[in-house]
């Protein structure tokens, strides 16, 4: 197919754009394969570039023959053109409609995108399973690398490499596929150094409303299990779901079959649920009535908040069982891509020091939510204003990246990036020029040739100026575990993406620029000082004459 | 002393709300001043100590966990701390409820703990704290007395209203008649004077800004209904018909009975344990708190705009003009004026707005046993939506959270003399400034603790008029000030801290970069003078020169 034929006006003169907080620009319109393009085409203005794959959905107005196009970004950004001459504009809309939901994958922008930069380190490569290995490999033997998935014939949803208890051969964990949901056997995520407790993550056990049961399975999680210790197993799914799951031949680990370990059953929503969740929030955020009861019950009426508290207060349960308890944890819901990583990903976050760096932080997305096979391209296809009828569509990584923008909240020293990280991983996730979050698995990448034909996101982020601007100037390692409160007075809405383009941030941004200058300015002064120390220390040693008297 | 019935009690316990496992044993004292619980673990010391003044309500009743016996006594402080005993003795704890109960509401201002509060610190000094803050220097700023504002006289001896000070400024051309004439005709005797000038008061035009509750969309047939209502009470509005070149405009906040209820229900959220998130949000909406919260910063923003855009002289009033009145007014003040938004600025927006013209804070904070319809949060409200602008601009004042919120806990606490008493008049007859201490030295000495390390007194947002937003998603919960003392909420490290830390580091930095610049210069100096001697002797010692 060519884009050519989906394009019926290229190019329209006298488009006025509107934008919130920035003046109005009148200028030529043009649609490329890829990009809504609007330029003034005078000198020193800026040109807006809009990725197609960014428009989450358009609506057309008419006032006598000038008609207006709102279209609506999957991040949460608004703006109208107003276009003269109606068929110009049915013809501006009717393409960016075709445009923006391109279902082959191939098609897509990253296929197509070259960089502009210079690609220092190649982002496909930072984060290789084998390297993440080898850093285990030095805490514990304890564990080995499989390739039992080397096909991705055991488990589509896996990576090729897998950590595994060392005494667990492959034979086992292919039986142990066939009983948990989507092949998911459990994996390690997570080695805590401090105690040697493990956090590992898996699919529901498929017991059905016979109680199937697994030998191998339950080997190979009491293999994890000190001499007499128990284990803690989370499910996200409260009793009753994970009771109504055996119908469909899921279920849970009973009591008899898991003596040493304890269930826990927590209340993490999910996917459709957690889509109609943004729909409202978004809603109410774009609400113009000033109401202050409206926006209160509209806020709570989201339950955006609470999906927020009850994430956060499952991972720092998990988080708890760990290193307070000194117990080993399996974490699962149903399929143990969603609500699963959210739990490991951010328990993570409180226990290790390191996933709260910008090189640690980059290698748990990749490790937690890419390589784990959460599907980024049908949970990220649609964002909040989109009418079409949700399939897959979830937040659920936008969720998770509220949680970290809260504890980050609560330890605004304690995380080496700030929060434009945040959004701009929210920002990728849902539209890029970069192949990092298309596909939604391991298996998937590896047929769409990503790595060859795409540019890593990780390749763009890890270059020196955008590491500054995405660095937390009060940064201080801090190799504590940290307990984030999961109050609802400590829980805030991230205005930095929800409230983002409804007021301005200038006086916000003016105040986070000051604090950059005071502490540039303190380490500009020591610098001086301490040149100006060893100026003096030459000066008096190096004058015996001075010396002398 | 009479009044404490048992001065000690053992073994009894403090519970810890979030976590009771955390729950302190120990021994609970009464003074007449305060309530003192001293930890009697082994090592640990720990005392909390807790002002009668400070007490807002008790509440006693058979412990509820079934494990621990004994009598619960809860004490809600006026600072918002909650604290939750655990006496042994059901005779004990009544004796130590009935103590407390008479304690913590004193029958006459001479009880106060004013009176008693002795620092340290020599008579003449003390005198001297009552000069800080001086209100005529601060007409003298805003240019007052001129051609247009006259300072009057007619109050002299409180002949005309109670509740405003001695010396107030008036409109040149309102002669004697006229003030006592419009006073009459105002409630409680409340004429209208100048809170805050610009240089546009010589316009004149006039808009009048009326806060009760009357929708500005039909204003007229609302406040026809709210003339007709008020009217039967002797109050009333401005008939427009009798002011020319005025504009007319009602923005409803609620009464003082209105905000009582509100806040009490808003405190219900603050206590609860682990709420969920929905309760805690639905609770918040029904407490329609931030409701009143953002129709003051609504009134006040359009007080402001009106002043700074259309460049009118503005008069606001309520029904009494005390509360609302002083909320607005103080607000506007603080969005149009930089000078209000600094440290000492606000002490005297403080002292002008609110102490000089009649909030009637012994009243409004109940620190006398008197009637509970008077009790009101007006000025928490106000001090409130200062912090709500100070969210909304991280840089354009002085002061951070920690100054206002001891500026609130003062208020309350009746430690200094300031807020003592409900106007200027009551506080000669208590002759407050002979005996008490003053709150703003006390602030101004300990000012490091209260600077914003983000103010910059040539930074853009300090200058001119602040717009804040009045959005509802722009107002929050102000957990510092309501869960003051829930440490568990509250972020775990402050990125303020961090900033003053580096700041006075800095400080320290520029003056070694000085002392050294200085040493250094000396250094260079002399050896030139050392190898310029020497090159008098010795042809060869070039070498030292400095390069």
């Amino acid at each position: 197919m060519e884009f050519a034929e989906l394009i019926k006006t290229p190019r329209v003169d006298g488009v006025v754009l509107h934008r919130p907080f920035l003046p109005t620009v009148e200028g030529t319109l043009c649609l490329t394969g890829h990009h809504l393009i609007l330029s003034s085409r005078q000198d020193n203005t800026e040109e807006l570039w809009l990725l197609h794959s960014n428009i989450d959905a358009i609506e057309k107005r008419f006032v006598g023959s000038l008609g207006s196009i709102v279209v609506k970004c999957k991040d949460l950004w608004i703006i109208k053109l107003d276009i003269p001459g109606m068929d110009e504009c049915l013809n501006i809309a009717s393409s960016i409609e075709a445009l923006s939901t391109l279902d082959s994958v191939s098609l897509m922008y990253p296929f197509f995108y070259r960089p502009m930069f210079e690609v220092i380190e190649d982002g496909w490569n930072t984060f290789r399973p084998e390297d993440a290995f080898k850093d285990l490999e030095s805490m514990t033997d304890e564990w080995r690398l499989s390739e039992v998935n080397k096909d991705f014939n055991t488990c589509p949803s896996y990576p090729p490499l897998l950590a595994v208890p060392k005494d667990i051969d492959d034979d086992t964990l292919r039986k142990v596929a066939t009983f948990r949901h989507g092949g998911r056997f459990p994996v390690l995520s997570y080695y805590h150094q401090k105690n040697g407790m493990v956090m590992m993550r898996a699919g529901q056990p498929l017991t059905g409303t016979n109680g199937r049961r697994c030998k191998e399975d339950e080997k190979l999680i009491n293999a994890t299990l000190r001499a007499g210790k128990r284990g803690y197993i989370i499910d996200t799914r409260t009793i009753n779901i994970a009771q109504q799951a055996k119908a469909k031949g899921g279920g849970f680990e009973s009591e008899a079959n898991y003596p040493q370990w304890r269930r826990i059953h927590k209340a993490v929503e999910r996917s459709n649920v957690l889509q109609e969740s943004l729909i409202k929030l978004v809603e109410a955020c774009n609400d113009q009535s000033h109401s202050m009861d409206r926006w209160l019950s509209k806020l709570e009426a989201s339950n955006w908040q609470t999906h927020v508290k009850e994430i956060l207060t499952t991972a720092c349960l998990a988080a708890q069982c760990i290193d307070r308890e000194g117990a080993s944890v399996l974490v699962h819901g149903t399929e143990g891509t969603d609500s699963t990583l959210q739990v490991t990903s951010l328990a993570q976050i409180i226990l290790d020091p390191a996933s709260r760096t910008i090189r640690g932080f980059q290698n748990l997305v990749e490790r937690e939510w890419l390589q784990a096979g959460h599907p980024f391209q049908v949970r990220c296809a649609q964002s909040a204003y989109s009418s079409n009828k949700a399939r897959q569509e979830a937040p659920v990584f936008l969720l998770f990246l509220d949680c970290v923008w809260q504890i980050l909240r609560q330890f605004p020293c304690s995380f080496e990036f700030n929060e434009s990280f945040l959004v701009l991983l929210f920002e990728h996730a849902y539209a890029s020029q970069f192949g990092t979050f298309l596909g939604n698995c391991a298996a998937d990448r590896v047929k769409l040739g990503l790595p060859d034909k795409t540019v890593s996101l990780w390749s763009w982020v890890n270059r020196q100026q955008e590491l500054e601007r995405l660095t937390n100037p009060l940064y201080e390692a801090n190799s504590l575990v940290i307990w984030p409160s999961v109050a609802p007075q400590s829980l805030l809405l991230w205005e930095g993406v929800f409230l983002r383009w409804n007021r301005s941030s200038k006086c916000l941004d003016e105040a986070y620029k000051e604090m950059v200058h005071i502490i540039e300015y303190n380490k500009e002064l020591q610098n001086k000082v301490n040149s100006l120390r060893r100026q003096l220390a030459q000066l008096e040693t190096e004058d015996p004459l001075l010396q002398s008297p | 002393m009479e009044h404490i019935r048992l001065p000690k009690v053992e073994q009894v316990k403090l519970l810890d709300r979030v976590s009771p496992r955390k729950s302190r044993v120990g021994t609970l004292y009464l003074t007449a001043t305060h309530t003192i619980f001293v930890e009697s673990e082994d090592g640990q010391r720990d005392e909390t100590w807790v002002l009668h003044s400070l007490v807002s309500s008790l509440e006693k009743s058979s412990s509820s966990s079934s494990s621990s016996s004994g009598v619960s006594l809860m004490i809600h402080c006026k600072n918002f701390q909650l604290l939750q005993f655990v006496i042994p003795e059901e005779q004990d704890c009544q004796d130590i409820l009935l103590s407390l109960q008479r304690l913590s509401q004193p029958e006459s201002y001479e009880e106060l703990y004013c009176f008693a509060y002795k620092p340290n610190v020599a008579e003449e000094e003390r005198q001297r704290e009552w000069d800080f803050i001086d209100l005529t220097s601060e007409y003298k700023r805003m240019g007052v007395p001129n051609s247009h504002w006259k300072l009057s006289q007619a109050n002299q001896d409180y002949k005309v209203s109670d509740t405003y000070p001695s010396e107030v400024f008036v409109p040149e051309s309102a002669t004697l008649p006229v003030i006592v004439g419009s006073s009459k005709f105002r409630a409680e005797d409340d004429f209208p004077p100048c809170a805050t000038t610009t240089e546009e008061t010589t316009q004149p035009c006039v808009a009048v800004v009326s806060l009760c509750p009357a929708s500005a969309l039909g204003a007229w047939r609302m406040s026809r209904f709210e003339r007709n209502r008020q009217q039967s009470a002797g109050k009333g509005y401005e008939n427009e018909d009798n002011y020319s070149n005025i504009k007319f405009q009602f923005l409803g906040i609620e009464n003082i009975h209105v905000m009582r209820n509100s806040q009490q229900k808003m405190l219900e959220v603050c206590e609860l344990r682990s709420p969920s998130m929905s309760d805690f949000l639905e609770r918040l909406e029904n407490s329609s708190w931030l409701k009143h919260i953002k129709a003051v910063l609504d009134a006040a923003l359009f007080v402001a705009k009106a002043v700074s855009e259309e460049g009118v002289s503005v008069l606001v009033h309520c029904s009494d003009g005390w509360d609302r009145t002083s909320q607005v007014c103080s607000v506007a003040s603080l969005l149009l004026e930089p000078h209000y938004r600094t440290l000492r600025g606000f002490m005297v927006l403080i002292e002008k707005d609110w102490i000089s013209f009649g909030h009637k804070f012994s009243h409004r904070c109940n620190h006398l046993d008197g009637d509970p319809k008077e009790v009101s949060p007006i000025v928490d409200q106000f001090l409130e939506c200062v912090w709500q602008v100070t969210e909304q601009f991280p840089c354009a004042f002085e002061f951070n959270e920690r100054f206002l919120i001891t500026v609130h806990h003062h208020i309350y606490s009746c430690q200094f003399g300031n807020f003592i008493g409900n106007n200027q008049k009551e506080r000669e007859q208590l002759e407050i400034q002979k005996r008490t201490h003053s709150l703003w030295t006390y602030l101004w000495s300990n000012r490091a603790d209260f600077i914003n390390p983000l103010y910059r007194s040539n930074h853009s947002q300090t200058q001119g008029v602040l717009q804040p937003s009045t959005a509802p998603y722009c107002f929050k919960f102000w957990k510092g000030l309501y869960n003051r003392f829930e440490r568990g909420v509250h972020p775990r490290q402050s990125v303020e801290d961090c900033l003053r830390t580096i700041r006075e580091e800095t400080e320290q930095l520029e003056e070694q970069l000085a002392s050294h610049k200085q040493k250094i210069s000396k250094l260079e100096e002399q050896k030139w003078t050392v190898s310029m001697n020497i090159f008098d002797k010795s042809p060869t010692a070039w070498i030292f020169s400095p390069t």
